[in-house]
């Protein structure tokens, strides 16, 4: 008799095992929840790992204010569904109370921005624990992230001291007023969220699949057309037939050319694809370790 | 990755592998790593722009694949790798994990992390230098985590003219020193890591070479055997009590299967209590399972009230762990003081905390003649050294050479909160 499990088993069993464990050893986590497929995923494992009883953590979404409608929509059905608790802590908060300054300028963003609405937040509700999707396949700085990621009183990260993770022993001890991120879909792949997707019948936002769109280019990133994003004289906007890899704010995501309307279709292009999905995002182009700044900082 | 390969039934059918890398300073760990992901088609195009136009930048005459793994900014800038790094790629036979660990002697304790929940390690030798004191070292901590494969590449063979004589060498330094540890599978392969020699494709360099290359190793090595599936072990993680009106007596473990089967009606003891009964149902995301074997996650009904919490363990009642309080161990020191006799910290032991006290330092490993100094021996960083430790609870432990789950815990500095011991526990 063979006792193995398929890889994507695995992994599921891995993160529903990392989700308890930050469940039984913090007092009050929360789920970071973004809208993207990766939230998502830790969302609906959470629901496994608890089952029958309800999640017992919050969503927490830190709002740009520059969202996709068809974000906010599949949100707020996601929480009435699960019957899960919904905090937003928004940046235009932030900006209004002048703990932030809204960036300048045609590429102006928000991204930054979250940093300090998300600190703020964890301070607030004291959260000592946020559950959150990022994969070490994303992004070269992510791919040195632990399961339990530590982080200072400031919400900082400091790479080059982590704490050895050793076996499934995780070490989510802390002084008071310091706390952890947690990813139990550390080591999945793109392909592997898709491929899960697909086989648990996942309902996910609209945006994910071909669909007619405005759209420009810009810096080699193709972005839709909306009130939140300045154009430049010289940009033009043409309807294309689109979709989205990631889901963030919208002044970063990019759009790739797609007819892919199905999670199937979806899996064969992603593994056929030769451009990383975070290829598309604004964001990290800004310098060759924007991420690594950033999550020292204190982002996701 | 080329389309059609992961049509919907291959892709469900596919096995994971999680090797590590391990090798001293320059010996080109990034560059294999890099070569692999190249050679398979894993590197998007986006990133080989990315790493093509740094290497430029930086005066460099080839693509230096390493960038793909050394992520952080002082990485980059001292072209060494601090951090374990996790790498990601498939075939269509396996999905593999690669856990690119440093080299360098101050971050031994990232290589312990690598290594301890790897199936494979590769141990990487300099061709030009042959087997180093990092060598025994890796090699070492790679057996002593329990690693059963072990694939010990000479890189770097375009240096030394491809020679077999090289090779030769280094094979019979390695097998001397290597018939005194607990691995049994090992394998020798030539290869250049540079220009791809023996790593994905075979090398018409080396014709004498006879073996397999080192992707074929990683996909084909029978890895099913290595996990433990005799001794039942069930560390209770969570209990869900739903507290609802539709599930009002609802009471679920939920935790992971260490090793081991469990069926619905199997007999159970739960320890350390010791009461026995029977597993009701045995439950995944509401749907009711005929078995679960490690490792899976699951929640374990069952028939009697029993109080049992975070810690405990449901084990068959004919098949039980040791329990004790006194525990000879092998440790890998991670801390910055050295380890203290007499010195309490706390420990995580599967999902139990408790805490120890370090009654004794029997000794320490000189790591390159694996002799024993017993002459007051002090356990610094990124030594290992035999001890022994009182805790205040009993712990539910299995030798770690029979259970890589239960047989291991960590030692936590009570002042810093910082993982400083990984410990095994011996018969």
């Amino acid at each position: 008799m063979s006792f193995t499990l398929n890889h994507l088993k695995s992994l599921e069993s891995e993160a529903i095992y990392v989700i308890r464990e930050a469940a039984a050893q913090f007092q009050n986590p929360a789920i970071l929840f973004s809208g993207g497929k990766d939230s998502i995923a830790v969302t609906y494992l959470a629901r496994k790992a608890f089952y029958p009883a309800p999640i017992p953590f919050p969503l927490l979404h830190i709002d740009t204010g520059n969202n996709f409608q068809e974000t906010l929509d599949y949100r707020d059905k996601l929480v009435s569904k699960l019957d899960v608790r919904l905090i937003v802590a928004s940046v235009q908060d932030s900006i209004n109370q002048h703990r932030v300054t809204e960036e300048k300028g045609y590429n102006a963003s928000r991204i930054r921005l979250q940093t300090t609405t998300l600190l703020d937040a964890i301070e607030k509700y004291k959260f000592d624990c946020c559950l959150g999707g990022a994969r070490r396949d994303e992004e070269k700085a992510r791919a040195k992230e632990r399961f339990f990621s530590h982080r200072d009183e400031f919400g900082q990260w400091d790479p080059k001291n982590q704490r050895p993770e050793l076996w499934n022993l995780f070490n989510g001890r802390m002084n008071v007023g310091e706390n952890f991120r947690v990813f139990p879909i550390s080591n999945w792949t793109e392909l592997d969220v898709w491929q899960y997707m697909g086989m648990e019948k996942i309902e996910l936002p609209s945006l994910y699949f071909s669909h007619r769109r405005r759209v420009f280019e810009r810096d080699g990133v193709l972005l839709a057309e909306s009130p939140f994003i300045p154009m430049k004289p010289n940009e033009v906007v043409e309807e294309q037939t689109v979709r989205f890899r990631t889901i963030g704010d919208i002044t970063s995501t990019g759009a790739t050319f797609s007819e892919a309307s199905t999670v199937d279709e979806i899996i064969n292009e992603v593994a056929a694809t030769r451009v990383t999905e975070r290829g598309g995002r604004a964001d990290d182009k800004r310098s060759e370790t924007s991420m690594e700044d950033r999550k020292k900082e204190g982002y996701f | 990755m080329t389309q059609g390969i992961f049509d919907s039934n291959s892709y469900m059918n596919m096995e994971l592998l999680r090797f590590t890398t391990a090798g001293s300073v320059d010996d080109g760990k990034s560059t294999l790593i890099g070569r692999l992901l190249y050679d398979s088609k894993s590197i998007f195009e986006d990133q080989y722009e990315n790493i093509k136009a740094t290497s430029e930048r930086r005066g460099e005459n080839f693509v230096n694949l390493a960038l793909l793994t050394d992520g952080l900014r002082a990485e980059r800038e001292q072209g060494i790798t601090i951090d374990v790094a996790y790498r990601y790629f498939s075939t269509p036979k396996r999905k593999f994990i690669i856990a690119d660990t440093p080299g360098h002697i101050q971050y031994t304790r990232n290589m312990v992390t690598g290594a301890s929940t790897a199936n494979l390690a590769i141990i990487l030798i300099d061709a030009r230098n042959g087997v180093v004191e990092q060598t025994r070292r890796h090699s070492l901590i790679a057996s002593l985590l329990g690693i059963q494969h072990l694939a010990v590449c000479i890189n770097k063979m375009d240096l030394v003219d491809y020679s077999k004589e090289v090779f030769d060498n280094i094979v019979r330094d390695y097998r001397e020193f290597a018939s005194r540890l607990q691995a049994k599978d090992i394998q020798f392969i030539p290869i250049s890591a540079l220009n791809g020699d023996n790593v994905v494709s075979r090398s018409n360099n080396m014709p004498w070479f006879e073996g397999v290359t080192l992707l074929y190793l990683l996909e084909t090595v029978y890895i099913a055997g290595d996990i433990n599936h005799i001794d039942a072990r069930f560390p209770v993680q969570y209990v869900i009590r739903p507290y609802n009106d539709e599930f009002h007596d609802y009471r679920g473990y939920a935790g992971r299967l260490s090793s081991g089967v469990l069926r619905p009606g199997d007999k159970v003891s739960i320890l350390p209590s010791g009461f026995t009964t029977n597993i009701k149902a045995i439950e995944f995301d509401g749907k009711q399972l005929t078995e679960a074997y490690a490792p899976m996650s699951v929640t374990v009904l069952l028939e009697d009230d029993i109080d049992i919490s975070r810690g405990d363990m449901i084990v068959r009642e004919n098949n039980q762990p040791h329990i004790s309080q006194d525990l000879e161990v092998m440790v890998c020191w991670m801390g910055d003081k050295p380890l203290q006799k007499n010195g309490k910290y706390a420990i995580k032991h599967t999902t139990k905390d408790a805490r120890c006290v370090v009654k004794d330092i029997k000794y320490k490993l000189d790591i390159s003649t694996l002799h024993r100094i017993t002459d007051n021996p002090e356990i610094n960083m990124n030594d290992i050294g035999r001890i022994t430790v009182r805790t205040t609870a009993p712990l539910l432990y299995d030798a770690y050479t029979k259970n890589r789950e239960t047989g291991a815990f960590i030692m936590i500095d009570e002042g810093t909160n910082v993982t400083v011991g990984a410990c095994i526990i011996l018969d």
